[in-house]
């Protein structure tokens, strides 16, 4: 029972700070380069487009996610031959589009709102290009930080798609969300409360450490 | 280490509102000059269009004497800005930044701005986040960040409003050490007059979208030539 546990709480893990991580990489660059792109060069339709898609996808329901890498990774569909449906990969997959656009929209914040006076600072100082962009990303990195822990939170807490592409299977793709799901549908409130516990602690304990790092930027 | 900066026909427009309508300037190579007007009339939009910082909508701005306008922000012009704006890391890294751009070495970067912070009597502070500086502290570090590279024109924007006056004491005293140092040619916006007088050697007045008289500090408040110079220094305008 207690290896079961660990097993599923294990796997939550696994799935939400992979694909946090995932989204994080792809999220983080293209929020500060909307950001940054925006200001140099004004409302250009292009971006405005990038934007409205960002920020559309911001609420896109975790079950149309789940549905679409479904139809993806199913035996018919594109990448059905890779075989990931059902499996932690796939769940991943599905996360990343959820969770992207999250950490993409809270990046973009953040870069859009350092200040017009450290960037000409940055610049009077001899920064361009890449090195401009790195620094205003660094003197952003609180929001940043905070792009990453409300992508972590969504990924963690979220169970349409993972239980739509990883069906919850015992032992396999099993994770607290959609253990939760399970022992609800069977009248087992008890167990699924003590899951639901578990599941805030385990957040607790990750916003914990994250929470530090912020607190050390801003004293 | 001097540069001469001329700037021709400078206009520049925000939406419906000209604030430069031709501004025609030149500072002699290793002057400290000053530039005075009352507030709005485009100082700073001035300032921020020779560092570059601004594109005019007309005119030429011509640094060193060449004609190609612009040369290196940062190792050629150094740009202080009204408002004190620091980097979210120690005072130290501050005024590294510039100099680990340039590809200066580690060692020598933190040599070099150590003595930039001691110079400006930041040498206990050297560790301190930068955001948690005084304001006065915060805009001291700003002038070493910049003058640690050494620009040749050095461009300072409003640099001790709303500081106490043993700040700005300070600070007049770094920028004439500055200037005896390296004699590189200093351009310093203020709406201080009483500053103006002890800092520069000529001042000019910004008005209306041109500059309408420059002369050498005695005679420019002493003997202004056109009335409305003579109303501003004379305290008859608004500022």
């Amino acid at each position: 029972m207690v290896d079961e546990l660990l097993g599923i709480a294990g796997l939550s893990l696994y799935v939400a700070a992979s694909s946090t991580a995932i989204a994080s990489l792809l999220g983080v660059p293209l929020g500060a380069v909307l950001a940054l792109r925006e200001e140099a060069r004004g409302r250009r339709p292009t971006l405005t487009i990038a934007k409205a898609i960002v920020f559309t996808l911001y609420g896109m329901p975790p079950v149309l996610a789940g549905l679409l890498v479904y139809l993806l990774l199913s035996k018919e569909g594109p990448l059905g031959a890779l075989a990931l449906l059902f499996t932690p990969t796939g769940m991943i997959l599905a996360q990343v589009l959820i969770i992207t656009p999250i950490v993409t929209g809270v990046t973009y914040s953040a870069v859009a709102s350092v200040g017009r006076d450290v960037k000409d600072a940055a610049k009077s100082l001899g920064a361009k290009g890449w090195t401009l962009t790195a620094t205003v990303v660094e003197e952003a990195r609180l929001g940043v930080l905070t792009a990453v822990m409300v992508g972590f939170g969504r990924a963690i807490s979220e169970v349409g798609a993972v239980l739509i592409v990883g069906g919850n299977i015992r032992g396999s793709t099993r994770v607290l969300t959609t253990a939760i799901v399970l022992e609800t549908s069977r009248g087992n409130f008890a167990v699924a409360v003590g899951l639901g516990a578990f599941l805030l602690v385990i957040a607790f304990g990750i916003f914990l450490v994250l929470w530090r790092l912020q607190e050390r930027g801003y004293r | 280490m001097t540069v001469p900066l001329e700037v021709r026909g400078v206009r520049k427009a925000f939406g419906e509102k000209r604030v430069l309508d031709g501004v025609d300037l030149a500072v002699e190579p290793g002057e400290i000059f000053a530039l005075v007007g009352p507030s709005g009339v485009g100082k700073t939009t001035l300032l921020r269009i020779i560092a570059g910082l601004e594109a005019a909508d007309e005119g030429d701005v011509r640094i060193g004497g060449n004609g190609d306008g612009r040369t290196a922000l940062g190792r050629d012009i150094g740009f202080v800005a009204q408002r004190p704006a620091v980097f979210r890391r120690s005072a130290l890294e501050n005024v590294a930044y510039g100099l680990r751009l340039q590809g200066v070495e580690d060692d020598r970067a933190e040599r070099d701005a150590i003595a930039a912070l001691d110079r400006m009597g930041l040498a206990d502070a050297r560790d301190a986040k930068a955001w948690t500086l005084s304001a006065g502290e915060a805009q001291r570090l700003c002038f070493a960040r910049a003058t640690v590279l050494q620009p040749r024109l050095l461009l300072l924007d409003e640099v001790t409003a709303n500081l106490d006056p043993a700040n700005v004491g300070l600070l007049e005293r770094a920028v004439k050490a500055y200037h005896e140092e390296t004699e590189a040619t200093i351009l310093i916006v203020t709406h201080n007059l009483f500053q103006a007088r002890r800092v520069a050697a000529r001042a000019g007045f910004l008005f209306g979208g041109r500059i309408v008289e420059a002369a050498e500090v005695g005679a420019f408040f002493s003997d202004p030539k056109d009335e409305r110079t003579r109303a501003f220094v004379n305290g008859e305008m608004p500022y």
